[in-house]
């Protein structure tokens, strides 16, 4: 097009048409399905686990001793022994393997440097992550139940195991992410090493550390595999962790939901919609405990 | 002609300084004393041979292009180069005395008399108050009442505490630029060092805030010895009372593996260095014909 030299041309600022915008529509069509098609199995399996389990749910249910499984209506027996089963075996699993797992993450991001040992242990913390949850099981069978017997505290050894490699992993990749500008403002003020992490590094990655240590336990409440091994079954309460069979909420699912008759089916809901409303406390508690600690960070 | 020319000019610039005229450098009043210091990242020599005596009380500047290795001799000064895995130096350093690299000698220790402030402004993730009472802290201080008054104390040189003093318990993240930097230098200061390392400190921050932080170092240097870092000449004329020009010396050697490396060019004192400089570098940088 020829411009009448003397008259300023006006400059197009549209949007480009053609290729680049349809790519634009393409990509964001696509993030919507991804995003439906990722919400739909999440949102299908809680509203199932609440339609079935919600009316097996009563005081009674949460508190009674389990039954044998058998053709029993769910509103006979409960699952109070395996509530208790689960949080002090996942408890004592989380006590052991978290405070292991973030001084390991600190260990290999902070002290190891390029040494062998933290190469190591990096290497085998990956590799360790992808191991299938059913060997931990055999494995502390193996080495712990064969002599010791089947109790709360195997069960709590074998999700130990399991949850190692995450705590580990998360804590460094947390820990990374520190700024090295605010470990050398400790430094600068006279600080040791030890200090530095203590009072710097470490509250500056709580955040991510509390994240990563949570999805660990959260993992680790609903394994069944590592327990079925660990732990044997019990119908009543087994409040001591160091002897004794013991019952959780993931293998007591995994009896009634295997059996034919009504009632145990029920009782397996409820004991899914008990163990998915445990996570969920758990993680509105520590999402609280968090942002006390991050409160300055904005 | 033309040299001469430009060498008035730079007269001209050189404001009129408020400072007392430079006490005699002697023995009695040296902080630091380096002799001979090569610094090296691994096999890269970063700094050549330097040889500078710091003295009490006074507001030594460094200068020079980037690359220079200036900061590299300041983070020297404290053991701040020890937290680099490769870097050595090489040479003496002696402050008040004693050999800094001694193998006697504690980082920590050092660290805690040689305080330093970034170029960027670093406050911790942490209360306006926790920020200025870690120092303290960790070196002891416990009582309450104790850290109230230093933090007040600090916050009031750093020329802050106004500005702050009914959000101290809002976090340190929250401030601007130039508070944030005051709140590092009250950080600092917290805890009573003897020396006071600055970084670049205004490199950062908009004009009113620099000047904010020029005029706390003159008030604070009755009490410190400051050495700063800076690649504003205007503000080592302003506030400097010795200046040290480094330059960037390179090996034209073909094949030689250093290719290039720091050196300090000239040293003394501010005035002398902006009006008479002795090495025909420093000159040329001075007045701005070269980088």
């Amino acid at each position: 097009m020829m411009a009448i030299a003397s008259e300023q041309q006006t400059v197009d600022l549209r949007e480009p048409s053609g290729w680049r915008r349809t790519k634009n529509q393409i990509a964001t069509v696509g993030m919507w399905i991804a995003f439906v098609v990722m919400l739909v199995p999440l949102g299908f399996v809680l509203f199932t686990v609440i339609a079935k389990g919600a009316s097996a749910i009563t005081w009674q249910f949460l508190t009674n001793s389990t039954i044998p499984v058998n053709v029993l209506p769910v509103t006979y027996g409960g699952v109070g022994p395996a509530v208790v089963g689960t949080l002090i075996i996942t408890g004592f699993a989380s006590l052991i393997a978290i405070p292991l797992g973030v001084l390991g993450g600190v260990y290999i991001n902070e002290y190891g440097g390029n040494h062998l040992l933290a190469r190591v242990i990096n290497f085998f913390a990956d590799v360790m992550t992808g191991v299938p949850s059913i060997i931990m099981g055999l494995f502390i069978f193996t080495i712990w139940v064969l002599h010791f017997g089947y109790s709360g505290l195997a069960g709590s050894f074998a999700l130990a195991c399991l949850m190692l490699p995450i705590v580990i992993r998360s804590t460094y990749e947390m820990l990374r992410l520190v700024p090295n500008s605010l470990r050398e403002a400790s430094y600068a003020l006279g600080a040791t090493k030890a200090r530095v992490t203590v009072t710097v590094t470490l509250p500056a990655a709580i955040g991510g550390i509390v994240s990563g240590a949570l999805l660990a336990v959260a993992r680790a409440a609903g394994e069944t595999a590592p327990l079925v091994f660990t732990i044997l079954v019990t119908q009543t309460t087994n409040a001591n962790l160091f002897s004794g069979a013991n019952t959780a909420l993931s293998t007591l699912i995994f009896q009634n939901a295997t059996q034919p008759y009504t009632g145990a089916q029920a009782r397996a809901w409820g004991s899914a919609l008990t163990l998915i409303a445990i996570a969920f406390i758990l993680m509105i508690v520590a999402r609280l405990v968090t942002a006390r600690f991050a409160r300055y960070d904005h | 002609m033309e040299q001469q020319e430009q060498k008035v000019t730079a007269k001209l610039e050189v404001p009129q300084t408020t400072t007392a005229p430079v006490p005699p450098a002697t023995e009695a009043n040296k902080i630091f004393d380096a002799k001979n210091v090569s610094i090296y990242y691994g096999s890269f020599r970063a700094v050549t041979d330097v040889s500078i005596a710091i003295y009490q009380n006074e507001i030594t500047a460094f200068i020079g292009p980037s690359g220079c290795g200036k900061t590299t001799v300041l983070r020297t000064l404290n053991r701040m180069n020890d937290l680099i895995p490769s870097a050595r130096v090489e040479g003496e350093v002696h402050y008040r005395g004693a050999s800094l690299y001694d193998k006697a000698v504690s980082p920590t220790a050092v660290r805690r008399r040689i305080g330093m402030v970034f170029q960027k402004p670093n406050p911790f993730p942490k209360s306006i108050y926790e920020n200025v009472a870690y120092g303290p802290r960790i070196n002891g201080i416990r009582k309450k009442g104790q850290l109230d008054e230093i933090v007040e104390r600090s916050l009031r040189q750093a020329a802050l505490w106004d500005e702050v003093k009914d959000r101290l318990n809002k976090s340190g993240l929250g401030l601007s630029g130039g508070q944030a930097q005051r709140l590092c230098i009250a950080r600092t200061l917290a805890v009573e060092p003897d020396v006071v390392l600055m970084d670049e400190p205004c490199s950062a921050l908009d004009p009113i805030a620099t000047g904010r932080i020029e005029d706390l170092m003159q008030e604070i240097k009755s009490q410190y010895t400051i050495v700063i870092v800076t690649h504003n000449m205007q503000q080592a004329t302003r506030v400097s009372d010795r200046t040290a020009f480094y330059s960037v010396l390179r090996n034209e050697k073909p094949g030689a593996s250093d290719t290039r490396t720091g050196v300090l060019v000239e040293y003394g004192a501010t005035q002398q260095i902006f009006e008479d400089p002795h090495d025909s570098r420093t000159q040329a940088y001075v007045t701005g014909r070269i980088g």
